[in-house]
Formats: C-alpha cells, sequence, structure tokens
C-alpha cells in the first residue's frame, strides 16, 4: 500500500520531462520531418483518400457531386453484383488462376534453388542464376506478346509439333488454353527470380552442419532432406503466407492482355471486370464496389493465414 | 591448420555412387532449364533477321536462315515507336529522379532511432501493402486533380514504392552508425548537411539499387499510360508495343506497301520479333552487368521480409 502511494507522485514527476524532451525531438529533428512530408503527402493523398473515396460503392456517386455529396445507396451494388450472371464464373476463374499459379508457382523456386545450391561448379551455377533471372525483366506487353507469336497457328509451338504431325491448335482462341498458357508464362517469367531469396537462406547454413551429416554419411538427397529444407522452412513460411494473402491479387495486366473475344470466358477475373465496367463503362460505384469485394476478401485471407502461420510455426508477418 | 583445410576439402570431394548419380541429374536437370529459358529469347533474335517465310514454314530452329534486315528497317521508319522512345525515356528519367528523391530522403528520417513516432508512419505506409482503396478511387483522385493525359499521371501516382522503402531503410540502418550521426552532431552539424555530405556518399549501393528497381518499373509499365493518356503522341514505347504485338496494329506505314494479304501478315510478324528485341535492347545490353546490383536489392529486402 505504501508502496503504491510513493510511486504515483514519482511517476509523475518523471512523466512531465519526458513529454517536454520528445517535442524537444521533433523540434530538433524538423528536418527529417521535412525529409518525410513529400511522401506522407503522396501516402496520404493516393492511399488514404481512394481509401475513404471507396465510399462511393455504397453511393450512386455523381461526378459533379463528389463523394460527400452523393446519394447513399447502401449494400445495392453489391447485391446486384452478387446476383449477376458473371459472378460465380468470376470468382471461379479469379480463385482458379490464383491457387493454380500458388501450386506450382510456389515450390518451383525452391526445388530450383535446392538443386542450384548442390552444383560444386561455381562458375556454371552463376551462369544458370544469370540465365534464369533474365525473364523477370520482360514486361508483361512482351511476355504477352511472346505467347501470342509463339503460340499462333504458325507459330513456334505449332511448327514443333507438326513435326510430329499434329493438327495446328488455335491456342489463343480456346478458352480451355488460357489458364495453362496464363500459369506456364509466369512460371517461365518469375520461378528464377523467386529462387533468389531461398538461395540466400540456404547460402546461411554453416557448411559445419553438412560436414557433419557426411561424416555420419549422409548422402546428398539426404542432407537435402534433412539440412537444407529446414535451413529454409522459416523463409517459406513467410512467403507463402504473403503469397496467399495476395492470392486475389492476381496480375491484372497479363490476364487482360491475354484476353480475346474467343478466350475471354476462362480469362476474365475480378480486377479485369472492374477495369471494363468502371474506366471503360463509367460505372463507378459498382465497379468500386466489386473491387472493394475482392480486396476484403485478400485482407481476410491474409490476417486468416498468417494466424495460421503463427500457430503452426511461430512466424508470421506481424 | 593446412592439414585441416586439407581434410574439409577431402571430406567435401568424397563422394558416393548415390551422390554421383545424384550430381549427373542434377546437372542435366538444370542445364535443361537454362535451355527451356534461353531458347525463346534466342529464337526472337534468330527469327527477326531470318527471311519470314523460312519462320513461318518452321525452317528457322538454332541459327537465322536467308538473313534479312528488311523487319528492322521497316521499324525504324515508323515514327510511332519512335515517339513511343522518346516519351518512354522521358517518363523514365523523371519519374525515377522523383522515386529515387523521395524515397532515400523518406527512407533515411525512418531509419533514425530519435525520430518521434517513426512506427506510427511505417505502419501507415506499409499498410496500404496489404488493403488499397482500389482502381476506380485511385483514378477520380487522379482525375480530380487534373492529371489525366499529363506525363504526370504516370509519375506522381506512383512516386514511392513501399517495398523500395522498406530496403533503402534497413540499408540505412545497417550502414550507417550512430556513432558518426553523434560525433557530427558534436561538430555542429545540421542533419540536412549530414545527409548530403555523409549519409549519401555512403549510400552508393543503394542508390543504384533504387535507380535501376524504378527505372526498371517505369520503362515496364503500360497500365497507367492506358487508364490515363488518351493522346496517342504521348503514348511510351509499351503501350505502342501491345498495338503491334498483341493487337496486330502494324500501321499501315509499316506494310502497306506490300501486296497481298498473307505476305503482309508473314512482315507484321517479323516486325514482331524485330520490336521485341528494339524494346528490350538497354536492358539486354546492361544486363549482364547490372544484375548483381538487383539480386543485392532484392535480398536487402527480404531481411526484413
Amino acid at each position: 500500500m505504501e508502496t503504491k502511494l510513493r510511486a504515483l507522485p514519482r511517476r509523475n514527476v518523471r512523466s512531465v520531462p519526458k513529454v517536454n524532451s520528445s517535442w524537444k525531438k521533433v523540434l530538433h529533428n524538423y528536418e527529417l520531418y521535412l525529409f518525410l512530408l513529400p511522401t506522407l503527402i503522396y501516402f496520404i493523398v493516393f492511399h488514404y483518400v481512394p481509401m475513404y473515396g471507396v465510399l462511393i460503392a455504397f453511393q450512386d456517386y455523381m461526378p459533379t457531386l463528389g463523394v460527400s455529396g452523393s446519394p447513399w445507396v447502401g449494400f445495392e451494388h453489391f447485391e446486384r453484383f452478387f446476383n449477376s450472371f458473371q459472378f460465380w464464373t468470376l470468382l471461379e476463374n479469379t480463385l482458379e488462376l490464383s491457387v493454380l499459379q500458388l501450386l506450382f508457382g510456389f515450390p518451383l523456386p525452391v526445388i530450383i534453388a535446392l538443386l542450384l545450391n548442390q552444383l560444386r561448379n561455381q562458375r556454371y551455377k552463376k551462369f544458370v542464376q544469370t540465365v534464369i533471372y533474365a525473364p523477370h525483366f520482360i514486361s508483361v506487353v512482351v511476355l504477352v506478346g511472346m505467347v501470342y507469336v509463339f503460340f499462333s497457328p504458325n507459330g513456334l509451338i505449332n511448327n514443333f509439333l507438326m513435326i510430329f504431325g499434329a493438327e495446328p491448335v488455335h491456342f489463343m482462341s480456346q478458352a480451355g488454353w488460357f489458364k495453362p498458357l496464363y500459369i506456364s508464362s509466369g512460371l517461365w517469367q518469375e520461378t528464377g527470380w523467386a529462387a533468389i531469396i531461398y538461395l540466400a537462406a540456404l547460402a546461411g547454413v554453416s557448411p559445419e552442419v553438412h560436414e557433419a551429416a557426411i561424416m555420419d554419411g549422409a548422402n546428398k538427397w539426404q542432407r537435402i532432406l534433412h539440412v537444407d529444407i529446414p535451413a529454409i522452412l522459416p523463409t517459406a513460411m513467410i512467403l507463402l503466407v504473403l503469397s496467399v494473402g495476395n492470392l486475389m491479387n492476381i496480375g491484372f495486366e497479363k490476364a487482360y492482355l491475354m484476353q480475346t473475344p474467343l478466350n475471354v470466358s476462362a480469362g476474365e477475373i475480378i480486377p479485369t471486370y472492374v477495369y471494363k465496367v468502371g474506366l471503360q463503362g463509367a460505372q463507378y460505384s459498382f465497379a468500386a464496389a466489386v473491387g472493394l469485394f475482392n480486396a476484403v476478401i485478400n485482407f481476410i485471407l491474409l490476417w486468416a493465414v498468417n494466424r495460421a502461420a503463427k500457430k503452426l510455426s511461430g512466424s508470421g508477418l506481424w | 591448420m593446412t592439414q585441416f583445410v586439407m581434410n574439409r576439402s577431402k571430406l567435401w570431394s568424397r563422394k558416393s555412387k548415390e551422390d554421383k548419380i545424384f550430381d549427373l541429374i542434377n546437372l542435366l536437370f538444370l542445364t535443361t532449364l537454362s535451355l527451356v529459358v534461353i531458347y525463346p529469347l534466342y529464337f526472337i533474335i534468330i527469327a527477326s533477321i531470318s527471311n519470314p517465310d523460312s519462320v513461318y514454314n518452321g525452317d528457322v530452329w538454332f541459327w537465322p536462315k536467308g538473313v534479312t534486315f528488311e523487319g528492322y528497317e521497316r521499324i525504324f521508319q515508323d515514327n510511332r515507336i519512335w515517339t513511343g522512345y522518346k516519351n518512354t525515356v522521358l517518363y523514365t528519367v523523371v519519374g525515377t529522379l522523383v522515386n529515387v528523391t523521395l524515397t532515400l530522403m523518406a527512407a533515411y528520417a525512418l531509419s533514425r532511432k530519435d525520430l518521434v513516432g517513426r512506427n506510427f508512419f511505417m505502419i501507415l505506409f506499409v499498410f496500404t501493402m496489404f488493403f488499397s482503396g482500389g482502381l476506380i478511387p485511385t483514378y477520380l483522385v487522379v482525375k480530380n486533380l487534373g492529371m489525366v493525359d499529363t506525363m504526370w499521371a504516370l509519375i506522381i501516382p506512383k512516386a514511392v514504392a513501399v517495398w523500395n522503402l522498406i530496403v533503402a531503410r534497413t540499408f540505412f540502418q545497417s550502414t550507417i552508425p550512430d556513432e558518426l550521426l553523434e560525433s557530427a552532431k558534436m561538430d555542429g552539424c545540421s542533419n540536412t548537411k549530414f545527409f548530403l555530405k555523409i549519409v549519401l556518399p555512403l549510400s552508393k549501393p543503394i542508390i543504384a539499387v533504387m535507380v535501376l528497381f524504378y527505372a526498371v518499373t517505369h520503362w515496364n509499365s503500360f497500365f497507367d499510360a492506358l487508364i490515363y493518356l488518351n493522346n496517342e503522341d504521348k503514348y511510351p514505347l509499351q503501350l505502342i508495343l501491345r498495338s503491334i504485338l498483341i493487337q496486330n496494329e502494324a500501321s499501315a506505314s509499316m506494310v502497306g506497301d506490300v501486296e497481298s494479304f498473307a505476305a503482309q501478315q508473314r512482315i507484321a510478324d517479323l516486325i514482331k520479333y524485330g520490336v521485341i528485341i528494339v524494346a528490350a535492347i538497354p536492358l539486354l545490353i546492361l544486363y549482364p552487368f547490372i544484375q548483381k546490383y538487383f539480386v543485392k536489392g532484392a535480398l536487402i529486402g527480404s531481411i526484413k521480409g
């Protein structure tokens, strides 16, 4: 009882100069706040104002009235979207593409990093790395352009198939080919680059651990299983959380560019739909509602996966 | 000591039969992988200088046939491509300048432990990676600011990338020692002077990484131009590429003089291979030299994850 009483006034005395000193720090470092100011303004104007602007999803937005003046309509746009005939197709396409991408795009870089790490010849390793990183820097437009020329009826792929007497396939005008082409071109472009992080984690494994394993008679395959894989597991976990958290943010640009009138039934995903309805069709409120639906699902996924990862392995994003 | 080292290398080179098989399969696999990655790029180069009929008939596989530079000649005569090139260079230079200046300034401020409220600012910025207002509200902001159909629409709304901000901040935190700041303060050095005269000269690697990351993004971006620009004179190279490669609109000036439709199509294909090379040339030439900076940047970012 006595100690409590004594502690109170003391804390009060100490807190006064603390506030003072933190203001002093702010004033003393005013230049740092000036450094930060343009970036702060940027984030407020181009990220937080649009977050406020998403309110138009619950309004009938009129450009002349603005966000504050437009009439409220509640969940009308959401209901219209859920009841529209495209809803299930869009959701299915979006989820199917992103799950497929995760299914192949997640393990492949791990495997390649593990194998590259086993190469003893450092110069050859460097060469392979330089080659497989390169496609990462190709623009989406050029990548999709390459898909179009290679998979055209008289393109490289069909010329190759015809050697074996196959009939030319019209890849870009068949809905069934959209997803395989989307996924495989993505793997071609990003797998090598995605392996970098795992290679760095593997480089951090102490050689002594491997030496001890060799002494115990472990061969390379056993060392990969029992030394290398446990070493990259935490990194892999964080990356898995990140990619599941971005599941619904599947690349708009590539899907949009790969769409042709004949394959669009398989290629229409929520983001491309938002663009077409919102900007080309000028239905701002409806498109904002569809976009918000996407963003909310995404955020819930991220939150759930992060929680699960933290419970399972103790490493999460926050 | 030498004996120890010898033992070590002996240990590493001791190979079981299984390991030899493993190494052989591994080497074969990685070589195949490299070929799969590089062949499409190599094919574009040889196809761009081959006779279009040979490419069309599938006679071109490993080296060019009937070498011709007709495709490139037609590309160089086309004004759209040159306007696009000029615009892209302008957007890339100005955009990168804005990006790098803002990012480095903010990242340095955020790297200082004595910045009151720095966690608040970090959370404010990082949150935007996981949640955003979306395409339409962002478009409306840019439109209301009167940026539509100006180059600023491609630059200001992408002024700072959160990921790069984290990378630069991590770099400053791990390379600028606190003692340096303390002693500079003793000498009466202001924060601005310290940043310009001491921090920046010590940060050349991160400046290189930032310039490259942002410049490649600008060079490759097409979507912002698609939604914000209406005037074709302002189109960047990627939009021109889109109309040639994907919408199949090699302009009349490029193939208009060719008589039959079939021949026009073949020359249009030749032009496609050529424009891919022309668009990728700056990066293709620089890539082997700058690759290590990209890798470095990717790794600094991953520490913080």
